[in-house]
């Protein structure tokens, strides 16, 4: 069953408040990843393996409009100053350019948690990678289904 | 020229106590131009995108992040921060361009 929902901005706003954003199980990481998103991936890598893991990644399984879908990372971690996430990646699959972001964080943090507002040119899945202080490496990857892209004509 | 960047506007929990790890919520006027998008003539319009935040607490960074064209416009980032002691926060947005837009916020402590 999908709820219906409405695609206002303060609509959206209030259902991710309300928490319409679910944590979304991730994909197998065996299924092939476009050219430039591979590329963006091994350049974290940086032949590293990734582990599955710590990561949650929570957006609406369903996003009615790709211009603007709110997604929410956290990352399992103390945020102390020997054992923190230092970087946090996201990629979007099937974007005209993978990068979504990058976000830099500290043991001032205190815990790993970031939301923010993507733009989705289509159904495709998303990317996660967390770098941790100590070099090690973790990686998710879930499907968000977009039903209006949101490239822009 | 570059857009405008607008009136930031960020949010600290009224009441926070030492200790506690508060959640800082941001939010900017952009048009985030994506550079993927054509104008009625056809022609490309440029890249013009907020590419980096920055928060700082008494002048120390503790927070960044860098964003793509995949950032919805007007955008909106929230992260948090353990609260250990008062201070302000000094939070800046850098456009492609290079120009940049601050804003500062005291945390007090309950």
């Amino acid at each position: 069953m999908i709820p219906r929902t409405n695609t206002t901005r303060r609509g959206v706003l209030a259902l991710a408040a309300a928490g319409a954003a679910i944590s979304l199980l991730p994909v197998p990481a065996t299924a092939q990843l476009s050219a430039g998103a591979q590329a963006a991936v091994d350049r974290v890598r940086n032949n590293r393996t990734a582990q599955e893991g710590r990561i949650t990644l929570r957006a609406p399984p369903i996003a009615e409009n790709g211009n603007t879908v709110p997604i929410a990372v956290s990352v399992e971690s103390p945020m102390t100053a020997a054992d923190h996430v230092a970087r946090i990646h996201v990629f979007a699959d099937k974007n005209p350019t993978p990068d979504v972001a990058t976000f830099h964080l500290t043991p001032a943090c205190g815990r790993a948690q970031l939301d923010t507002r993507i733009r989705l040119g289509q159904t495709q899945d998303l990317i996660v990678l967390a770098e941790m202080s100590d070099g090690s490496l973790f990686m998710t990857r879930a499907e968000v289904k977009v039903t209006i892209g949101g490239c822009g004509g | 020229m570059a857009a405008p960047i607008g009136q930031p506007r960020v949010r600290l929990p009224a009441q926070v106590r030492a200790g506690e790890i508060i959640e800082i919520r941001t939010l900017i006027s952009h048009v985030m131009e994506t550079g993927q998008r054509r104008d009625q003539a056809g022609a490309v319009i440029p890249r013009d995108i907020i590419r980096r935040f920055e928060a700082k607490f008494e002048g120390e960074t503790v927070f960044a992040m860098d964003l793509a064209p995949a950032i919805s416009a007007n955008p909106y980032i929230a992260f948090p921060f353990k609260a250990e002691r008062p201070g302000r926060f000094e939070f800046t947005w850098t456009n492609d361009a290079g120009e940049s837009r601050s804003a500062t916020q005291d945390l007090r402590l309950a």
